[in-house]
């Protein structure tokens, strides 16, 4: 499987790489760590006529924090996000979640920048970063643009990105106080990528109540989402088992799930249902 | 469609060339290096046969593009020997029966051998985990566990690696 033919090009700068963008537009793609662009290019479904690799870019990979964000560049691969010792400590959730992604040179090179702008329906980080209330930074040729991951997943393969702006940034609130954080995904066997995946981010009160909740589910539909009924359902509760039963029945509520060869639809809002359950419950047992 | 200029260490030794930037890093070094160790399976990102290591990380070279490794040093199944001498991953392979007909082989010994850099003492539940992106066809996995974990002891007892 070779890819048509394609102009290439590996500029040293943000600056560099958006003039090229905005010079070669709709026939130009950004290339990042290549694990879902390189296999749809092999198919032809995706057939740039310029490639412009992000990868000579100094400094879009990092992970650092600043008023009161943990703030982490796009070319961030998953494997540098799994074995971060800080984040382990100070927001476990990122390296969980990188932790289930692929395989091991799946992890290498692919980057969560990459995976948030491809949007993947069945991607891990869309479920992480909703779930932390993160914020997505766009560069382009007017400047930076700040998008809340709520509204940054606009459909399946679909962001609010403009074609013209790089993804430079994920901004997540460091999380503060009492609180318990989860990522549990039933893997589809062949491909590792999620059939349902549920992120849930926990912070409790002095009294062991629910303060507030970040729950949010990949895989089910066509681009992962906030589990607002489930977050209400918890919300200034304690999470004793039936709350939390109750609670995860809400999982697709309003939503319209995706039915394949590997799981009906019934299925999936079956498996959302316990996994939503199992991760607030995980979280929940993990509150320090 | 512009040519580019590569450079690229593979074994330590420094090659350059002109290469379509279409070009897989798994064809640069089957058919341009002639380095036909490293193996194509699935061409789909799924088997890990075509695993090298790209600054000391296990990756798909069937999945990365040869201008993408422009600058960057790699190593391949046939720079494990070192002066004659097997490697402890290739020791183990031997000595553990750890293939039968080798073809996931060059990829199990490269992701073996980035694995083992940062992990001397690994369990087995770390070493099926650290495999879980190689498929073999073969073996049922078992003896290519064992092979590991002969390696490892190798290394801690003050084999090369
Ligand atoms: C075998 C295999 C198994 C996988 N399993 C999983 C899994 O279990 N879970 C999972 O979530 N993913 C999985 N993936 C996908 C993997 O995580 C990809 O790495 C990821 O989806 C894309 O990241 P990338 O850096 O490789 O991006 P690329 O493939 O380089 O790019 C993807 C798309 O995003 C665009 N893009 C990239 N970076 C930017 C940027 N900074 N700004 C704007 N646009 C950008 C590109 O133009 C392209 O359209 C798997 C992939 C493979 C090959
Ligand atoms: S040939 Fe590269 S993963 Fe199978
Ligand atoms: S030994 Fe035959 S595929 Fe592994």
């Amino acid at each position: 499987m070779i890819p048509v033919q394609f102009d290439y090009a590996a500029p040293a700068t943000l600056d560099e790489a958006l003039s090229l963008l905005a010079e070669h537009k709709d026939d130009a793609k950004l290339l990042a760590g290549g694990h879902s662009l390189l296999p749809a290019m092999k198919l032809r479904l995706a057939m740039p006529q310029m490639l412009i690799s992000l990868g000579r870019i100094k400094d879009l990979a990092y992970i650092r924090e600043e008023d009161g964000q943990i703030r982490i560049g796009a070319m961030t691969t998953h494997h540098q996000l799994e074995s971060s010792d800080r984040l382990r400590e100070i927001c476990p959730l990122l390296p969980e979640t990188a932790g289930t992604i692929g395989d091991v040179q799946v992890r290498n090179l692919g980057t969560i920048g990459g995976s948030l702008a491809h949007a993947d329906p069945a991607a891990d980080w869309p479920a992480a970063i909703i779930a932390l209330g993160a914020e997505i930074v766009a560069v382009g040729a007017g400047g930076k643009r700040i998008i809340k991951a709520d509204d940054f997943f606009v459909d399946m393969l679909t962001t609010a990105l403009d074609p013209g702006e790089i993804l430079s940034e994920i901004r997540i609130p460091a999380p503060q106080g009492r609180t318990g954080q989860a990522y549990l995904k039933v893997p589809q066997p062949a491909s590792g990528f999620a059939v349902v995946g549920v992120a849930v981010n926990l912070t409790l009160n002095g009294g062991g109540a629910c303060e507030s909740a970040g729950i949010a589910i990949t895989g089910v539909a066509s681009k992962a989402y906030r589990a607002s009924a489930v977050e209400g359902a918890i919300a200034g509760n304690a999470l004793d088992e039936q709350t939390i039963t109750d609670a995860a029945s809400h999982a697709t509520d309003g939503i319209d799930a995706n039915g394949d060869l590997y799981a009906s639809e019934e299925y999936r809002r079956h498996l959302a249902q316990v996994y939503t359950r199992r991760a607030i419950e995980t979280a929940a047992a993990r509150v320090k | 469609m512009a040519k580019i200029a590569i450079s690229v260490k593979v074994n330590g030794v420094e090659h350059t060339a002109e290469v379509e930037p279409r070009l897989l890093l798994v064809h640069f070094i089957r058919e341009a290096l002639r380095l036909t160790g490293t193996h194509i399976g699935c061409d789909t990102s799924h088997c890990g046969a075509c695993t090298v290591v790209l600054d000391g990380r296990a990756v798909k070279s069937c999945t990365v593009f040869a201008v993408q490794a422009d600058g960057r040093e790699i190593l391949t199944v046939e720079g494990l020997e070192h002066e004659g001498k097997l490697h402890p991953l290739q020791e183990g392979f031997f000595q553990e029966h750890g293939l039968q007909c080798g073809y996931c082989t060059p990829g199990m010994l490269m992701t073996g051998f980035a694995f083992l850099n940062s992990n001397t003492a690994p369990t087995e539940d770390e070493i099926r985990h650290a495999i879980s992106g190689n498929l073999c066809r073969c073996t049922g996995y078992v003896n290519i566990v064992k092979a590991y974990q002969y390696a490892a002891e190798k290394i801690r007892e003050g084999g090369t690696q």
